[in-house]
């Protein structure tokens, strides 16, 4: 009676069954932690950035009363006079036991380097203030700004940080006569590029960004859409049509800086284009995002039921007819969704704009294709460089621009996948 | 500007004429009702003409783009003394770069050599000159295309198939873009990577075991040879894109199979938009972050251990990339696992194994070619990528294992030998496109082969 002892199937089975069990939800959990690991990592992509970024919106400002000496002005040319002179007067005059060459130097740097400028500004726009006094806000220097944001400790030692103790004691003191005040940073929307973090926006950089686009978006629309158009209705199968679509496939997938080497050895060097131009960037960019164009194209394309071919061509329609008449307005939606993400890919690259010059340091804002410009990503890459604990925090806030651009346009693509997807 | 005022001029030009065509192929309808009907529709006589007044001038215009400046200074050059004209090539180069700088105003008015202002007032005198004729040229053949065509307008005229062939050659010929841009890349990168193989041995490069690419101005300087071995370099590349892969390839490729196999379309709806704003994430905020938040955070629990982290470690850099593929690998891997036939994972459920079990047995050895292929994309973007390694990897070339020191990529060197004013003829330089041709060449294998094995696999399923 042996055949009792034998475990059945159904035994074995039973036995592994809760380890099997175990192990399916370790596994379930492993997939679980991947998604939320990815997850975390860009809530903390984002929050990290918009922690260090935010401050950049403000920027401290300090009130000062400036008197437009007359004497000051008894120049030939106005925009010559010593304005810098006239914020350090009415510095003095705020601290008038400040003595002595360097504590004065360390008063008068307080103030941002740009104040005089600001000034010249008001005098040329109106000489009517000059000889009168006025109560002005200046931007205060990037340390002060530090300090103000809690950037630059007061308890380190005072070598360690960049403000001296007596700099510190003036801004407690100009902080409790209620002359120093975090303001909206308009300058950061309004100013091109500076070496001083008070005095740099995105201005010239955002400008930079959109001449590139343009051109980029005019020449690869087209190129793009004509592209798919004759390989997907057109071409016969044969090698060199073969050849094209190998092509765009592995062109799709070459890294970003070998088309900046193209561009540096064939627009500049063989074209003699000019350096650090929109031109030259957007017919980077073109090529670069050509391949993405043209699949998301034929793509939306294929997705015509060939119906709507066949009764075009039915009622006597040319294959060009059909194509322009229904084909084409048929497809659209999908072809414009593929370049706006192709667009938004386009905004975000930075590694082929460096290799054609576009990472030199600017300060004017660009009103041509043809002006040397940056764009907004070489500006976050020129900034990250730079020492400045102020330029960290303007860094940030460039990048929250970018994303802010790059996620509305992808928005838009999905809100047009959305409204005109159509099931045939 | 002339020459966009032309465009304008042309474009204005353009629209009348279309006007024009179709007001006189609608007048012929009119003559004779009934005996002489149109061929085509009246829009396509008046593109056609519009077509036929656009095109030639346009040509002439990209013809005068290409040799007009070359042209000019040619002929300013003529106006030097003859005794600057028959100096070496490279000294005749000088020349001429210093009179580009003359005529685009760089130089300040002291340093003006009297006789190349010469040629430089020749040159804008003539560069007025060929505009005026370029623009009186254009104009011209215009009128004259335009009315040719627009002369031989009569019903029996095929408009509609002269309007289409030119549309079809145009279309043609935008297709080609793509294959002149890989021509493009290969010539230009192979083209630099030759004179730079002239003055360096291919051997030296590519099993050279030492990198600093400086050259010195005297031959008595101390290290005054560069040294251009590839291999370290090279060694950087592939440590970095080997973290990279390590981060991405079991996170991606889990999150894949958990979004298709166990995730509810609740879950998935909100999963997979987030993943893909990891993917639209510029790498210029990578790099910021990696070298902002990862590097620091990395060397002070390195410091925890005692072990001395460099700043610039090649981990910091290889773990953000490795967050940057993430999206890649489970976008690639999610479409290869749905391509799996349900039937197979029915088949492996009644014999009763768990879904865990039906994943790792069935489902993934089914997709493993697919997944392979995704994986070689994945690390030929890794390999390419360049932002975050330009700014939290390093410089130096170290030849290392270890994972906590500073190594540098090909792409951070092409970058640093690149970025800023460059000599073409010194090595330092050049070597930079052999790199591109190096990146180029690996980059290419691993495409071709992915996309060789991705296309097999689906054709294996279709």
């Amino acid at each position: 009676m042996l055949v009792g002892k034998k475990e059945s199937t159904m035994d074995r089975v039973n036995r592994g069954l809760a380890r099997r069990y175990r192990r399916e939800r370790w596994f379930r959990l492993f997939g679980l932690s991947a998604i939320v690991t990815s997850v975390c990592f860009i809530g903390l992509l984002f929050v990290s950035i918009g922690a260090n970024g935010w401050s950049a919106f403000q920027q401290t400002e300090i009130l000062l009363d400036i008197h437009f000496d007359t004497e000051q002005f008894d120049v030939d040319n106005l925009s010559t006079a010593n304005y810098g002179a006239l914020v350090k007067n009415s510095m003095q005059t705020l601290f008038p036991d400040v003595a002595g060459r360097s504590e004065k130097r360390e008063l008068s740097k307080l103030v941002s380097s740009g104040a005089p400028y600001i000034l010249q500004k008001m005098v040329m726009q109106d000489t009517g203030i000059i000889g009168s006094s006025q109560k002005i806000w200046l931007p205060a220097d990037d340390e002060v700004d530090m300090f103000q944001k809690g950037y630059i400790l007061r308890d380190v030692m005072e070598g360690d940080r960049r403000l001296s103790d007596k700099q510190i004691g003036w801004i407690d003191q100009l902080f409790a006569e209620g002359r120093l005040e975090k303001k909206f940073n308009s300058t950061f929307f309004t100013a091109g590029d500076s070496r001083e973090p008070e005095l740099a926006g995105i201005r010239g950089a955002v400008a930079g960004s959109l001449f590139t686009l343009a051109v980029t978006l005019v020449l690869s629309f087209p190129i793009g859409v004509a592209t798919a158009v004759y390989l997907e209705e057109f071409a016969p199968r044969n090698r060199w049509t073969d050849l094209v679509e190998v092509n765009i496939n592995n062109l799709a997938a070459v890294p970003s800086i070998v088309f900046g080497l193209l561009g540096l050895a064939v627009f500049l060097n063989v074209f003699g284009m000019p350096r650090s131009a929109p031109l030259v960037g957007g017919l980077v960019l073109t090529l670069m995002t050509l391949p993405t164009i043209i699949i998301a194209s034929r793509a939306s394309l294929k997705s015509v039921p060939p119906s709507i071919r066949e009764a075009a061509l039915g009622v006597g329609a040319s294959k060009m007819q059909a194509i322009t008449h229904h084909i084409l307005p048929l497809a659209m939606p999908g072809m414009m969704t593929g370049t706006i993400i192709g667009m938004a890919q386009a905004l975000g690259e930075t590694a082929p704009l460096l290799m054609i010059g576009m990472v030199a340091f600017i300060v004017d804002v660009p009103t041509a294709v043809t002006d040397p410009a940056t764009v907004l990503p070489v500006q976050i890459y020129l900034w990250a460089d730079s020492p400045e604990r102020a330029f960290v925090e303007r860094t940030s806030a460039a990048i929250m621009v970018l994303l802010a651009f790059l996620i509305s346009m992808n928005a838009m693509a999905v809100f047009l996948r959305r409204k005109f997807e159509r099931r045939w | 500007m002339y020459p966009s005022f032309f465009l304008l001029l042309l474009l204005t030009i353009a629209s009348l004429a279309y006007m024009q065509g179709k007001r006189r192929a609608f007048s012929l309808t009119g003559l004779a009702a009934g005996s002489s009907r149109l061929h085509s529709r009246p829009g396509y006589y008046g593109l056609l003409t519009a077509l036929w007044c656009v095109l030639p001038p346009l040509l002439i215009f990209v013809f005068w783009l290409a040799i007009s400046d070359s042209l000019l200074i040619a002929m300013a050059m003529k106006t030097l003394p003859t005794s600057l004209q028959n100096l070496s090539l490279d000294q005749t180069d000088l020349l001429v770069n210093n009179l580009r700088n003359l005529i685009a105003g760089h130089v300040a008015a002291r340093d003006i050599d009297p006789v190349l202002e010469k040629a430089a007032e020749q040159y804008i005198g003539l560069q007025h000159i060929s505009q005026m004729a370029l623009g009186v040229v254009m104009l011209v053949t215009a009128l004259f295309s335009t009315f040719s065509v627009y002369r031989r307008i009569c019903p029996e005229m095929r408009a509609r198939n002269h309007v289409e062939r030119i549309v079809q050659i145009s279309l043609v010929l935008c297709s080609t873009i793509a294959i002149l841009t890989t021509i493009g890349i290969v010539l230009s990168v192979l083209f630099e990577s030759i004179r730079f193989f002239q003055q360096v041995p291919l051997t030296d490069f590519l099993f050279g075991l030492k990198w600093s690419p400086q050259m010195a101005m005297r031959a008595d300087q101390a290290g005054s040879s560069g040294s251009f071995g590839a291999i370290p370099v090279l060694a950087g590349t592939f440590m970095i894109s080997g973290i990279a892969l390590a981060v991405a390839v079991p996170i991606g490729l889990m999150s894949a199979i958990y979004l298709s196999e166990y995730a509810s379309s609740r879950v998935r709806a909100w999963a997979k938009p987030i993943m893909e704003i990891l993917a639209g994430v510029p790498t210029v905020v990578y790099g910021f972050f990696a070298a902002l938040v990862v590097a620091p955070f990395i060397r002070e629990s390195g410091e925890l251990f005692a072990l001395s982290v460099s700043s610039e470690s090649a981990l910091a850099a290889g773990l953000v990339m490795g967050v940057m593929i993430i999206p890649f690998v489970s976008s690639l891997s999610d479409d290869v696992i749905n391509a799996v036939p349900q039937a197979m994972r029915d088949g492996s459920y009644a014999l009763g194994a768990t879904r865990s079990e039906t994943i790792l047995r069935v489902i993934v050895p089914a997709a493993l070619p697919g997944i392979v292929g995704g994986v070689l994309l994945a690390a030929s973007r890794a390999i390419g990528e360049t932002m975050i390694v330009v700014m939290a990897a390093g410089l130096s070339a170290n030849l290392t294992a270890n994972p906590l020191q500073a190594v540098t990529t090909v792409t951070v060197q092409i970058v640093t030998l690149l970025v800023g004013d460059q000599e073409f003829d010194s090595p330092k330089t050049l070597v930079a496109f052999a790199l591109g041709l190096l990146l180029f060449i690996i980059t290419l294998i691993l495409n071709v082969i992915a996309l060789y094995v991705v296309r097999r696999y689906r054709e294996e399923y279709e």
